[in-house]
Order: structure tokens, then sequence, then C-alpha cells
């Protein structure tokens, strides 16, 4: 049963990562890839966690945490340069 | 015995309602059709079937290895503290860069009344009266 659970949740981030993907490239603006680009951050979260349950290790977690903590940075910053021309002031 | 099937039915719900919430939440910003309401998407559907993930990963983990696992925790609380600072921020920038947007999801404007303005006096119901009280107050000046 888990296997089989494990084997949806893995096809439906990979197409949900799929669409995303697909956003990225046709957004007619900025702040359209901008989202894309989040929420492939999460959506690649999930995908390093179902990873690791499949694998049963528990060495994936802490990219997990990186890649959570930057892709919020990022996109702060690029929503700060975004609005006011400028990160830091 | 019981206790390990009742723990791997759960943590298989948690595993496919995660996914299903994360597609979701994608197929709504591939098919919406304005950033304002594409941005609807992932902050709520994808950040909740993230959250399912992670909560199944700490079970299995707890569960397995007989022993307390709270970094999947940390990064969920992460994560649903993060997603509203972005979904704002992002609002904020496509509102900034004029973006378009369906004029049918603007809504009406509210109409105000003088009183709300500021124009007249706000009416204010006349205070109930309690039957005796108010008669002892009179009667005190």
């Amino acid at each position: 049963m888990l296997d089989t659970a494990l084997m949806i949740s893995l096809a439906l981030i990979v197409l949900a990562l799929a669409m995303n993907v697909y956003r990225l490239a046709i957004g007619p603006d900025i702040p359209d890839r901008l989202l894309a680009l989040d929420t492939m951050y999460v959506n690649s979260i999930a995908l390093i966690v179902l990873l690791g349950l499949w694998l049963n290790t528990k060495t994936y977690f802490e990219a997990a945490i990186l890649i959570a903590m930057l892709g919020f940075v990022s996109t702060m910053a690029i929503c700060r340069y975004l609005l006011r021309g400028d990160i830091i002031e | 015995m019981t206790f390990y099937v009742i723990a791997e039915g759960v943590i298989a719900f948690l595993l496919v309602a995660g996914g299903i919430f994360a597609f979701t939440g994608s197929l709504g910003m591939l098919q919406f059709k304005d950033f304002f309401m594409r941005l609807h998407g992932p902050t709520k559907g994808t950040t909740l079937g993230i959250g399912c993930v992670l909560i199944a990963s700490m079970l299995y983990f707890t569960i397995t290895q007989r022993e307390l696992h709270v970094q999947e925790l940390l990064i969920t609380l992460f994560l649903f503290i993060t997603a509203p600072v972005t979904g704002h921020m992002l609002a904020k920038t496509g509102l900034h860069m004029h973006l378009r947007f369906l004029t049918s999801t603007r809504g009406s404007v509210p109409e105000f009344r003088d009183e709300d303005v500021g124009q007249s006096r706000v009416a204010r119901p006349a205070k109930a009266r309690h039957p005796w009280r108010s008669r002892q107050r009179r009667r005190r000046p």
C-alpha cells in the first residue's frame, strides 16, 4: 500500500513540476515566471522528501531545508528588485 | 500488528492527499487567466500539499526507526510561515507593475453612506432602558 501511494504521489508531483515548467516558459510577465519558480522550489522539496521515503534514508532533509530557505530568500530578493529597483537600500 | 496497518493507511492517505493538493495548486497556476487569480493556487494548494507530504514522512520515520523525528516539522513550519509572505510580495509586485487583470474580478465599488464618510452624524440606536435602574439614575441628581 505504501509503495503504491508513494508512486501515485511521485507521479502527481512530477506532473505538477511539468506544469510549472510550462508556465515558466509561456508566462506572459515577470511575476508569472517568478511565481512558477517559487512553486517549483516547493514542489522540488516534496520530490526530495519522497526520494528520502523511497530510499529509506534521512540524508536528504538538510537539502530540503536548504532549498526551502534559499527559495524564500531568492524570491524575496527578486520581488524587492522588481518593486524598488534595489535589493538592499 | 493492527497499529502498523493503521499507521500505514494514514501515511498512504497523507501521501496521496499531498500529491493531489500539489497537483491542484499547479493546475490552478496553469489554468487561471489572470496573474492575481494564478496567485491563489500555489500559495494555498501547494503549501497544504507539501505539509501533508512532510507530515507523512515524519510519521514514517518516527514509526520505523523508533525515535522522534521532527526535522520535517521544522520544514513544514518554515514553509507555512513563508508562503503568505511570498504571496503578499508577489501580489505587491503585480500591482506595482500594473499587470492586466480581468475586469469581472474587480467587483463593485462599495457605496458609503453619509455618516461613514463623516458628512453627517452617526446614527446611534437609543440605549435600551432597564426598567428600574434608569428610574434610580434619574432620581439621583
